[in-house]
């Protein structure tokens, strides 16, 4: 496997891995205030609808020339990627609240509850949310899977990696039968943003008809340099914006790390 | 028509996200790199560069005037 399949693998695996994490807590909580069946058959209509936009979508960017192809997927990645990367960089510097499973299940649970109106049988609200909330996620996944997969010629290896990531997560949350927020979600979807604008700034310059001093090695000097930037930001960050409350920028531990690695 | 309306500004926010001046950007940068390629100077630092500065304006202006939470 070469160095870009590889990094296709773990993009597409860590991306996928953050938002089945939070399709699983929405699921979750319709499952457990609810009513599962209804949960699950929206889990089920969802993962059919996805499956028909990647079969529709899949053969016609497969057959778009690879230069064209390239500054296409590049230039949508690198846009996709830097949203990511700016949301994590503002988390990690506390500009931004970090995403927290527990306290969006409790959200979702309580506003279930508050609904009332259960029934045995089949439950509306039960199904639309987590059919939603499923779609939703996995359209970011699917959209991965299919520009890196198209970009590479590896839609299988993409698609597999975005399995192994779904089944891991659904076997996680089985086993817990709670949301996972162990699961270091801030830390991964840094490491996905990193991930996303280093592919999408090689591809679309390559598409855009530049050559890359050093070739598919420039991918390692991208994601190296993506990532030192994005940490110097949030150090940036933690030293110049003020704490809310009108305190001062507390210092920063020298062995804390600013930001994330990947 | 409103179902139309609402489809096409679901995918402008699924794509562009809630900040269209860093998709503008890339736009550029990329249109730039492909001009530049044509002639006999090197395109490749192009892209780097506006990323660089497009993501350091993008938390810039996301930054302005918040505060940190710890």
């Amino acid at each position: 496997m070469s160095g870009a399949e590889i990094g296709l693998a773990v993009s597409v695996f860590l991306a996928c891995a953050v938002e089945a994490v939070e399709a699983l807590t929405i699921v979750l909580a319709m499952g457990t205030t609810r009513n599962w069946s209804s949960a699950l058959g929206g889990v089920g209509a969802a993962t059919l609808a996805l499956a028909v936009i990647i079969a529709a979508l899949g053969p016609a960017l497969t057959v778009l020339p690879i230069g064209v192809l390239r500054v296409v997927v590049g230039g949508l990645l690198l846009v996709f990627g830097l949203q990511w990367l700016r949301k994590a960089v503002l988390r990690s510097s506390g500009l931004k609240a970090k995403h927290d499973e527990l306290e969006i299940f409790r959200e979702e649970a309580e506003a279930a509850r508050a609904l009332g109106g259960q029934s045995a049988g089949f439950d509306g609200y039960a199904f639309t949310i987590s059919f939603k909330g499923v779609l939703l996620e996995g359209l970011e996944v699917a959209f991965i899977v299919l520009t890196f997969g198209a970009n590479q010629k590896q839609i299988p290896l993409a698609a597999g990696a975005a399995a192994a990531a779904v089944l891991l997560v659904s076997a996680a949350g089985v086993a817990a039968r709670a949301p996972l927020a162990k699961v270091p979600e801030n830390t991964m979807k840094f490491a996905v943003g990193v991930m996303l604008s280093s592919f999408g700034m090689f591809w679309g310059a390559e598409g855009a008809g530049a050559t890359w001093p050093g070739g598919d090695a420039a991918l390692l000097a991208l994601i190296l340099g993506v990532l030192i930037a994005a940490n110097a930001i949030v150090w940036v960050l933690r030293r110049t914006v003020p704490l809310a409350g009108g305190q001062e920028p507390a210092p920063v531990d020298a062995g804390e790390p600013a930001g994330v690695g990947v | 028509m409103s179902r139309v309306r609402a489809f096409f500004l679901g995918v402008w926010d699924f794509v562009v996200g809630d900040d269209w001046r860093t998709a503008l950007g890339v736009a550029l940068a990329l249109g730039l790199t492909a001009l530049v390629s044509e002639t006999s100077v090197s395109a490749w630092w192009i892209m780097p560069l506006a990323v660089l500065l497009l993501l350091a304006l993008s938390i810039r202006r996301a930054a302005k005037g918040a505060t940190r939470s710890g």
